[in-house]
């Protein structure tokens, strides 16, 4: 089995703050964080890997320094990394990403399963998952919660639905986009730390990929950004405090009409 | 490779350019000099480019896709249907879809695929739409990835629509993205703003990013359809007139593309949840502050009273109080109701970024610092222990419950 986890370096959210004067985001200082749910998808590699053989192999496609990205994938356990890097991708919306993406996935071949996060935390699209098994002509599987079964030709998994969950069948080879519930990532162990340190990761251009460069970036996606600004910040509002006998009447008559309101 | 992207000698090093890129690509040494680009940072996102008031940023031009835009007409809504019970996304993206398609002149039209719909065109017209497609076959029974995308697909290189909407729902997002890349169109995950550009009659796409930190505006200039999804409860839902008519037209597709590699063994309903947090008014959301899973009756008693849903912060979820899918934030649901009610939430960002543009938040929380009263439109210090079951019981007594 080779199970290929996708993933993307973001910047930690946590630590996003604006900048008053230039109401622009500071993006100087924030720590590059492994997008929090392609955790989970590492995770579910290596559980996998533990329980089925294999390998782990961690696909990136980002500017040099997500390489650090792939090294704390390999610190995990995953057995190597692979960086898709070039100012040609320089551009690329989720079109022309999930393009590079499965041009450098069928590059690795022999692949079983494709394992993405269901969405990155900072474009929160969660459409190169499903970008990525189109190009590739593949099943999918998105919102995975658990995986039932794998063998040599299908796996059976839950998608976890607003209301529910279905059971799954596919074929293999597949793409799953996973959700939190998942698994717990471990963290690193000493080993793997080692094994990071030493990882040879190579770098895949654009000319190293067997692609159509107009698909490439910019040229190759389709949407355009017209627009960029920061939503006016929420103003906090009136405070109650001290004895609730005496404000809860209160704020329940101002309550009233919004919640009959929203109740049709 | 030239540079993408480049300052030009007409640069009167007034730092606007800096000041409005998101990624922080743009450095200025010292006044009166010109700003860098930092390739590796810059991901061509353009902000620049528009906020430079002197045309002195150029940036690489995307190559002409060479598609006649004017072959496309017509605003689509992928018209959800669970059980052929149709999902109320679909009368808020015909709502929305009412507006776009009188600016451009167009018609309104609603897709929907499934089995023994065809009672159900009448819903959708009487919402406004003008025509409603319809493929109403037992292999289209329930959702399926592959085969509800090749028909999409099917019916978007038939038809031709210039907009093409559709919820922002696990379905919706799964399945649309498949469309969009296989019929080379832009897609714009999660809008929460639409409108029609007056001048190139572009659909302007605006969505938040980050976590809600920031609102990108989108445009597809050269292909087509345009294609968004959009987030539950941010349009109006249409209303409902009797009188409207409408074209019905039943399509045809080749039993080929009714296939479908993986498939649905079963669907397991969610025992406990009633209510689908994302389509919920109102949303009473509970977190660490309630010490333990008994409590969270306290809010399930709350939002019986007022009809909402329950929602949860990931440390509630974490302590398995309740199940995942109740979870609010980045990890779990964005939500957008009208009300939403944070019970010993402190209000961390990853919280705030799933539910910070609901119309109005209750705070409930014992600690005067917590973030969460600054995103408030109302925020309550004190015990949460003695304040739930007072709100409950007024509220009761108020809307004569």
């Amino acid at each position: 089995m080779r199970y290929i986890v996708c993933i993307k370096q973001v910047p930690e959210t946590t630590d996003v703050k604006i900048n008053p004067a230039t109401n622009t985001l500071m993006r100087d200082g924030v720590v590059s964080i492994i997008n929090p749910f392609d955790m989970y998808a590492i995770e579910e590699g290596l559980r996998l890997k533990a329980l089925h053989g294999g390998t782990v192999t961690v696909l990136s496609m980002g500017p040099p320094q997500a390489e650090t990205a792939l090294r704390e994938a390999i610190a995990m356990g995953a057995d190597d990394g692979i960086l898709v890097s070039d100012r040609a991708f320089a551009g690329s919306d989720t079109w022309a990403t999930s393009y590079t993406l499965a041009m450098a996935i069928r590059k690795i071949g022999n692949y079983d399963l494709i394992i993405c996060g269901k969405q990155a935390s900072d474009g929160d699209t969660a459409q190169v998952g499903p970008g990525i098994a189109v190009h590739l002509d593949l099943p999918q599987i998105t919102y995975v919660r658990k995986i039932e079964t794998l063998d040599d030709k299908n796996i059976v998994a839950e998608r976890l639905m607003e209301n529910g969950y279905e059971v799954i069948q596919s074929p293999l080879p597949c793409v799953l986009t996973v959700v939190k519930e998942i698994n717990e990532p471990r963290l690193p162990s000493l080993k793997g730390k080692m094994a990071a340190k030493k990882a040879l990761i190579p770098t895949w251009k654009a000319a190293d990929l067997n692609c159509d460069p107009k698909c490439l970036g910019l040229d190759g996606s389709p949407t355009k950004v017209v627009k960029i600004f920061t939503p006016a910040p929420r103003k906090g509002g009136q405070i109650f405090q001290g004895e609730p006998e005496e404000f809860i009447p209160q704020l329940v008559a101002k309550m009233k009409d919004a919640i009959l309101g929203a109740a049709q | 490779m030239s540079d993408p992207i480049k300052i030009k000698d007409n640069c009167v090093f007034c730092g606007a350019c800096f000041k409005a890129c998101p990624f922080g690509a743009i450095t200025q040494a010292e006044r009166k000099t010109a700003p860098v680009i930092d390739l590796q940072k810059c991901t061509l996102c353009g902000a620049c480019v528009v906020a430079c008031k002197f045309d002195a940023i150029w940036m690489k031009e995307k190559a002409s896709t060479g598609i006649d835009l004017k072959a496309f007409k017509d605003v689509w809504v992928f018209a959800e249907q669970h059980e052929g019970e149709i999902q109320s996304i679909t009368f808020e993206l015909l709502g929305e879809g009412r507006k776009l398609a009188d600016s451009l002149g167009m018609k309104l039209c609603a897709v929907m695929l499934g089995s023994n719909i065809q009672d159900k065109a009448q819903a959708l017209i009487s919402r406004g739409a003008d025509k409603v497609y319809m493929v109403d076959r037992p292999e289209l029974v329930h959702f399926q990835d592959e085969s509800y995308g090749n028909v999409l697909i099917e019916l978007v290189n038939r038809h031709k629509p210039n907009v093409f909407l559709c919820g922002a729902s696990t379905i919706g997002r799964s399945l649309v993205s498949r469309v969009a890349v296989k019929v080379n169109a832009g897609l714009t995950a999660d809008c929460t703003e639409l409108a029609i550009d007056p001048k190139t009659l572009n659909l302007l796409q605006t969505r938040p990013a980050f976590g809600g930190n920031i609102m990108a505006t989108i445009e597809t200039p050269s292909s087509r359809p345009q294609m968004a999804t959009v987030r539950h409860k941010v349009m109006k839902e249409a209303i409902v007139n009797p009188a409207l008519k409408g074209e019905i037209s039943l399509e045809t597709i080749a039993e080929v593309l009714l296939q479908s590699k993986a498939h649905r063994l079963k669907f397991v309903p969610e025992v406990e949840s009633t209510m689908n947090i994302a389509e919920a008014n109102i949303i009473v959301a509970g977190g660490r502050g309630l010490q333990s899973v008994e409590n969270f009756s306290l809010l399930r008693k709350l939002a019986d009273v007022l009809g909402a849903g329950v929602g949860a912060s990931r440390a509630a979820v974490d302590s398995n109080w309740i199940p995942y899918s109740h979870q609010v934030g980045q990890t779990g649901k964005t939500v957008c109701p009208k009300i939403y009610f944070a019970v010993g939430i402190s209000g961390q960002i990853q919280h705030l970024a799933g539910m910070q543009s609901s119309d109005i938040i209750i705070a409930i929380n014992k600690d005067p610092d917590a973030p969460i009263f600054k995103v408030a439109t109302y925020g309550i210090v004190g015990d949460l222990f003695k304040i739930v079951p007072q709100l409950t019981a007024e509220f009761k007594k108020v809307l004569g419950k």
